[in-house]
C-alpha cells in the first residue's frame, strides 16, 4: 500500500519558463521571515488558521530567538499581472554568520534573491557578507526597502547607501512594510519580472544539487533537492555521486510549506526525495543526484563541508547521565551534520565529549536543545579554537583542547587562526570598536564611511573573537553594531596555556589557551569571577591562575561565616526539612572538586571579560 | 527533668494577635471584631482529644502555648485546656507549662490568672531594648512597658524567659553589647536570642528585596553572634542551643523535646506534631486558618492537614537537624537505629579536622564555629 497516492493532476513537469527560485538574504532582524510570511499568505498557501508568524522558522528555538537555523523551503503558486501561473520556490535562509555555510547552499540552488533591508537601519555587516554570496552565486538582486511604516524609515537615503556601499543597481529596489503588507504584490511583480528563470533540460539525464538532508521521524531520512537536468520519479532507482550510494526513490514531493507527494519533478524544481536511505550522514550536502543507469556527464561543483571552528567539552552535570547526554548528541547529530563530537574524558568532570561547532551560537543551539529537548544539564567548557602546533621534531599536531597541550620543550611554535571582521558602526561607538579591537590583538586594515556609519574591517585572531566578543561589541555600542567575520588564515602566536586551580586543585575544564601579552589580565579576571561565582564553603578557598607552573593572578574566597537558621518553628521540622531538600535539589547543579563544589553555569560565566 | 529519654509534649497553638509584625511569619491573625476565646478552647480541647487517641497514654514532660499570643487567653481558656490535658495525660507537678506572653500592660494583667491556672513558665517577648526599634518592628509596648511586665512575670512565675530579636537593621556591635548587657541584668536563667530573619511573606520580606531594608550582613551578622555567645557564657547563660541560654536546670523543657527529637501532639491552627504509633512515626499538621480549623475540629474531631509517615531517612535528616541545634549534640546509635545506616566516618573525619565537630564515644556536636556554620554543616554530615 502506498501512503502517499501520486496526484494525477501534478505529474506533469512545470514550464521552466514559469518557475523562479529565489531566497530572502537580510541582517539579522531586518524582516526576512515577516517577507516570507507575507509572501506565503498573499499566494494563498496557508490558511489563516494555519498561519502563524515566522512560519518557515520550526524549531522551537527559531521561535523564540527570532533567527533562522535551518534553511527551509516552500513551493507557492502565483497568478501574475500578465494573467500566467507562475511556480515561485523560495528557500529560506539563515541570517546568523555562524550559519554562513548553510545560506551559501541555499543561495546555490536558485537563481536570484532578494535582499531585504530595513530603511529605517540601512546596510549591516550582514546585509554585505549575505549579498557577496549572492553575487558568488550569479544571482539577479532585487533590493527591497522594508519597514517603510516607520517614521524613521529612509528609503530614499538607503537606496542611495546600498548603490555606494555594495555597488550594485538599486533603481529598482521596491519600498515595502512587511508588516503592514505596503509593496509586497509589488514584490511578486519583482520576482516574476526580474528575477531569471532556471535553465535546464528535461530529457537530459538526471542531474540534481542535493541542498540539504535531515531526519523525520515519519519519513526517515528526507532529502532537499534542486533538479537542474532530467526528472525525478518514485520507483527510480538513483546515485548519490561522491559517495556512489544507490538508492530506490520512495517518495517524491513538495513543500508548501507541508509536505505534499508528487510522482516527479523537473528541471527547475525544489523538492524532496525519500528512500532507502539509513542516515543523515549517508548523504553529503552539495552532491549531486543522477540516475543509476543513466548517469550525467559531469557532477556540480559541490560545497566543500562546514568546519567547525570552535570546539568545547559537555559534560553532564549528573555524571550518572553521560549515556543519556550520548543518545542526545546522537539524535542532534542526525539532522545537524556540522556539529561533531568525540568523547572526552576530564580528570575533574569525569567522562564528556568534546564537540565542534561552527560558531558561538551553534554551541548555545545545541547546548539549549541538549538541557531543553533530552533533559540533560550540561557544564560547557571553555570553548577552543583549532591551534596548530608545531613540534621541534617537524611534526604538527591540531589542537581542539588546551588540556591536549604538549609539553612546552618540544614545542617549536603554536599558530593560531585569525579572521577578517567587519563591523558597521555609528559613528559615535567608532572610538569604543576601534579600542576594543585593538584590546583583542587586532590590525586594522580598512576604514571606511558610508553616511553616518563607519566600516572598519580588521584582522583579529578566531580566540580572542569566540567567546565574547560578540556580546561585548553589543554592549559598548547599545546594540547599534553589526558584525561578520571569516575565517583567513592561520599565524605564529605566542601563546601559552594558563590552568585554574581551585583550592589547590587545577580544575581542568577552566583551562585555556592565551596569549603571553593578555595571560595575566585574562587570569586576574577568570579568578575574580570565579570568586563571584563559587558559593562560600566552610573553610577559605585559593582561586589561582598559572601557567607552567607559574602564578600569575590568586583571588580568596574567605570562608562562609554564618549560615545557621536562628529560629525553629514551633516543631514544624518538615519546613526545614523541605528547604535541606531544596538545597539538595540545587547541589545537583554544582560539580564537586576535591573539596569545592563548582555551579555549572560557573564554567561559562567565568569566561566572559567585561572589560574597563 | 525526665532523663530517659527526649520527654513527651503537648503544644497549643494560640493564633491571634493584636497586630501582625512586619517581621513574623508566624501562623498569627489579628481580629478586630474579637475572639470567642472558650470556644476556641473547646475546639482545643477536641482536638487535643483526638491527639490523645493517636498517641496512646503519655507520661507527659511539658506543656507549650504558643502563637500568636497565648497571652490574649482569657486565664479561663487556658485553665479549660489545661484540665483537658489533665484528664486526657495526666499533668503532674513536674511538668513543665509554658506561656508564650506580649509584654503589653494589658496582658500583663493575665499573669496571676495564668499562674492559678497551672502554668509555671513564661517566655516574654521583650524583643527590643530601644523604643525606635520596637516601634519599627510593629511592636505594641514600649521597653518600659516590656520591663515591668518582665519584673511582673519574675515574681509570677518559676521560672521566666527574655526573649530578644538582634541582628536588626543598622544594630551595631555597640549597640547590641549594650542592649544585651541591660538585658543580662534583668534575665532570670533563661534567654532566647534570635537574629531577625526575613521570612517571606512578610512585610519585612518585600521591603527587603525592594532594597528599602538592610539587615546586617553575614560577616556582621557573624560578628553579632559571637559577641552573643561571649556575652552571654560570661554571665552564666550557657548556650545550650543556637538561639537559646540558660544556667544549668534552667532550659526550656518543652523545646528540648523538639530539638532532642522526641513525640509532641499539637493542637490548635497550624499546629504541627511528631506522633510516633507502633508502625510508624508520624508527620502531623493542622489546616491554618483559624476559623476554618475550628470548624473541621467541630465536624471531625482534628483539623489534620498532613499526616506523613517518615521515612528512615526522613527520621535521620530531622534528627540531624533537631539534634545538631544542641550543645549536647546528637547520637550515633539512635541515628542509626531510626535510619538503620550510620554516618561515613571520613565524613565526620574531615569535620572533626576542620573543627566543625566534635566525636566522642556515642556523641557528635558541632562546636562553636561549626554551629555558626550549621546548615552547611548538617548538609555534609547527610551527604548532600
Ligand atoms: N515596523 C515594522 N516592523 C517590521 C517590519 N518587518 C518586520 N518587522 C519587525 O522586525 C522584527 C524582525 O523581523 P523578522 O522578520 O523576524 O526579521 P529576520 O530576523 O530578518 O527574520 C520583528 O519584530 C518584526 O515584527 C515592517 O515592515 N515594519
Ligand atoms: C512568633 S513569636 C510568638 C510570641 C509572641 N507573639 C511574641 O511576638 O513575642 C516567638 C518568637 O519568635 C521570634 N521571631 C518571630 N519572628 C521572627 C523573625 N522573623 N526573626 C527572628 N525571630 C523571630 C520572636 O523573638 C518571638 O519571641
Ligand atoms: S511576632 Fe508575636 S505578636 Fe508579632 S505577629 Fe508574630 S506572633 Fe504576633
Ligand atoms: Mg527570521
Amino acid at each position: 500500500m502506498t501512503p502517499w497516492p501520486a496526484n494525477a493532476k501534478h505529474a506533469a513537469m512545470t514550464d521552466l519558463s514559469h518557475i523562479r527560485n529565489f531566497s530572502i538574504i537580510a541582517h539579522i532582524d531586518h524582516g526576512k521571515s515577516t517577507l516570507a510570511d507575507r509572501i506565503i499568505q498573499l499566494c494563498g498557501n496557508v490558511s489563516d488558521r494555519e498561519m502563524k508568524d515566522q512560519i518557515l522558522d520550526s524549531m522551537d528555538i527559531e521561535r523564540e530567538r527570532g533567527i533562522t537555523i535551518k534553511a527551509n523551503t516552500v513551493r507557492l503558486e502565483y497568478k501574475a499581472k500578465d494573467g500566467k501561473q507562475y511556480v515561485l520556490n523560495l528557500i529560506d535562509t539563515p541570517g546568523h554568520v555562524d550559519f554562513a555555510y548553510e545560506v551559501n547552499r541555499s543561495l546555490a540552488a536558485c537563481e536570484g534573491s532578494l535582499l531585504v533591508v530595513d530603511a529605517s537601519q540601512g546596510v549591516e555587516a550582514q546585509t554585505l557578507a549575505n549579498v557577496y554570496q549572492a553575487i558568488n552565486n550569479h544571482h539577479e538582486i532585487v533590493p527591497v526597502l522594508n519597514k517603510v511604516d516607520l517614521p524613521a524609515a529612509e528609503p530614499e537615503r538607503v537606496r542611495q547607501q546600498i548603490e555606494d556601499v555594495i555597488g550594485i543597481d538599486a533603481s529598482g529596489a521596491v519600498p515595502i512594510s512587511a508588516k503592514t503588507g505596503i509593496g509586497v504584490p509589488d514584490v511578486l511583480e519583482a520576482i516574476v519580472n526580474l528575477l531569471p528563470p532556471p535553465k535546464g533540460d528535461a530529457t537530459a539525464p538526471l542531474k540534481a544539487l542535493l541542498v540539504d538532508s535531515w531526519y523525520d521521524s515519519y519519513l526517515g531520512v528526507v532529502v532537499l533537492v534542486r533538479i537542474i537536468d532530467g526528472e525525478l520519479k518514485k520507483g527510480q532507482r538513483i546515485k548519490l555521486m561522491s559517495t556512489d550510494a544507490h538508492y530506490l526513490v520512495e517518495r517524491v514531493g513538495v513543500f508548501r510549506p507541508k509536505q505534499e507527494m508528487r510522482a516527479s519533478l523537473g528541471p527547475g524544481e525544489i523538492g524532496f526525495f525519500t528512500g532507502s536511505i539509513k542516515q543523515v550522514a549517508d548523504t553529503r550536502v552539495g552532491d549531486t543526484v543522477t540516475d543509476e543507469k543513466r548517469e550525467c556527464v559531469e557532477a556540480l561543483p559541490g560545497f566543500k563541508p562546514a568546519q567547525p571552528v570552535v570546539f568545547a567539552g559537555f559534560f553532564p552535570v549528573d555524571a550518572s547521565k553521560f549515556e543519556d547526554l550520548r543518545e542526545a548528541m546522537g539524535k542532534l547529530r542526525l539532522n545537524d551534520a556540522s556539529f561533531s563530537y568525540e568523547m572526552e574524558t576530564s580528570a575533574a568532570l569525569g567522562f564528556g565529549f568534546r564537540c565542534g561547532f561552527l560558531g558561538l551560537l551553534h554551541l548555545e543551539i545545541i547546548r539549549e536543545r541538549i538541557e531543553r529537548e533530552f533533559n540533560v544539564d550540561i557544564i560547557t567548557t571553555a570553548p577552543s579554537v583549532i591551534y596548530h602546533i608545531n613540534m621541534r621534531d617537524g611534526t604538527q599536531m591540531e589542537m581542539h583542547n588546551p588540556a591536549d597541550m604538549p609539553d612546552v620543550m618540544q614545542i617549536d611554535n603554536i599558530e593560531e587562526p585569525w579572521i577578517e571582521a567587519t563591523i558597521l558602526v555609528p559613528d559615535e561607538y567608532l572610538g569604543t570598536v576601534l579600542k576594543l579591537c585593538e584590546d583583542r590583538r587586532g590590525r586594522q586594515k580598512q576604514l571606511t564611511y558610508a553616511g553616518s556609519r563607519a566600516m572598519v574591517v580588521y584582522n583579529l585572531p578566531l580566540n580572542e573573537v569566540v567567546f565574547d566578543f560578540y556580546d561585548r561589541l553589543k554592549s559598548v555600542t547599545r546594540g547599534y553594531a553589526s558584525f561578520d567575520y571569516h575565517i583567513t588564515g592561520y599565524e605564529q602566536g605566542d601563546l601559552v596555556r594558563m590552568g585554574i586551580l581551585v583550592n589547590a586543585e587545577p580544575v581542568d575544564a577552566l583551562s585555556m589557551v592565551v596569549h603571553r601579552a593578555r595571560a595575566e589580565q585574562r587570569g586576574r579576571v577568570m579568578c575574580e569571577k570565579l570568586k563571584d561565582l563559587i558559593p562560600r564553603h566552610m573553610f577559605q578557598i585559593p582561586i589561582q591562575a598559572s601557567i607552567g607552573g607559574k602564578i600569575v593572578a590568586r583571588e580568596t574566597l574567605s570562608a562562609l561565616r554564618k549560615d545557621v537558621t536562628a529560629k525553629c518553628y514551633g516543631g514544624d521540622i518538615s519546613r526545614k526539612r523541605k528547604l535541606l531538600d531544596k538545597q539538595k535539589e540545587g547541589k545537583k547543579k554544582m560539580r564537586q572538586f576535591g573539596k569545592v563544589e563548582i555551579p555549572q553555569e560557573a564554567f561559562i560565566a567565568a569566561l566572559k571579560m567585561d572589560e574597563n | 527533668m525526665n532523663t530517659s529519654g527526649p520527654g513527651f509534649g503537648v503544644y497549643v497553638h494560640w493564633p491571634f494577635c493584636k497586630a501582625k509584625c512586619p517581621y513574623c511569619d508566624f501562623n498569627s491573625h489579628v481580629r478586630h471584631g474579637g475572639v470567642d476565646a472558650m470556644d476556641f478552647a473547646q475546639g482545643l480541647a477536641q482536638e487535643l482529644k483526638y491527639m490523645r487517641a493517636l498517641c496512646g497514654p503519655r507520661t507527659l514532660d511539658s506543656v507549650f502555648f504558643g502563637g500568636g499570643t497565648p497571652s490574649l487567653m482569657p486565664p479561663q481558656a487556658v485553665d479549660y485546656v489545661l484540665r483537658a490535658i489533665d484528664e486526657l495525660w495526666g499533668l503532674g507537678d513536674l511538668a513543665e507549662v509554658t506561656l508564650e506572653a506580649n509584654p503589653t500592660s494589658i496582658e500583663a494583667e493575665n499573669f496571676k490568672g495564668y499562674r492559678a491556672a497551672g502554668v509555671n513558665r513564661v517566655s516574654v517577648g521583650v524583643q527590643a531594648l530601644d523604643d525606635a526599634d520596637l516601634a519599627k518592628l510593629g511592636r505594641q509596648h514600649s521597653v518600659e512597658e516590656a520591663l515591668a511586665a518582665f519584673r511582673l512575670a519574675r515574681d509570677i512565675f518559676p521560672r521566666v524567659s527574655f526573649d530578644l530579636i538582634y541582628a536588626r537593621p543598622g544594630q551595631s556591635l555597640a549597640a547590641w553589647q549594650a542592649e544585651l548587657a541591660r538585658a543580662l541584668e534583668e534575665a532570670a536563667g533563661h534567654m532566647s536570642l534570635y537574629q531577625l530573619t526575613i521570612e517571606p511573606g512578610t512585610a519585612y520580606h518585600d521591603l527587603f528585596h525592594a532594597g528599602k531594608l538592610t539587615i546586617p550582613d553575614d560577616d556582621h551578622a557573624a560578628a553579632l553572634f559571637e559577641l552573643t555567645q561571649e556575652m552571654t557564657q560570661a554571665a552564666g547563660l550557657r548556650a545550650y542551643e543556637v538561639s537559646n541560654h540558660a544556667l544549668p536546670g534552667q532550659e526550656s523543657r518543652h523545646n528540648l523535646i523538639y530539638w532532642r527529637y522526641g513525640d509532641y501532639a499539637g493542637a490548635g491552627p497550624g499546629a504541627h506534631g511528631r506522633i510516633t504509633t507502633p508502625e510508624h512515626k508520624l508527620a502531623l499538621s493542622t489546616l491554618k486558618d483559624p476559623e476554618g480549623w475550628r470548624q473541621a475540629v467541630a465536624k471531625q474531631g482534628h483539623a489534620l492537614v498532613e499526616s506523613n509517615v517518615l521515612s528512615a531517612c526522613d527520621q535521620g535528616f530531622e534528627y540531624l537537624i533537631m539534634g545538631l541545634r544542641l550543645t549536647e549534640g546528637i547520637s550515633l546509635n539512635r541515628y542509626a537505629r531510626l535510619t538503620g545506616q550510620s554516618i561515613p566516618k571520613d565524613r565526620m573525619a574531615a569535620l572533626v579536622e576542620e573543627g566543625m565537630i566534635t566525636h566522642h564515644d556515642d556523641m557528635v556536636a558541632a562546636t562553636p564555629a561549626g554551629r555558626r556554620l550549621l546548615n552547611a554543616l548538617i548538609a555534609r554530615l547527610a551527604g548532600i
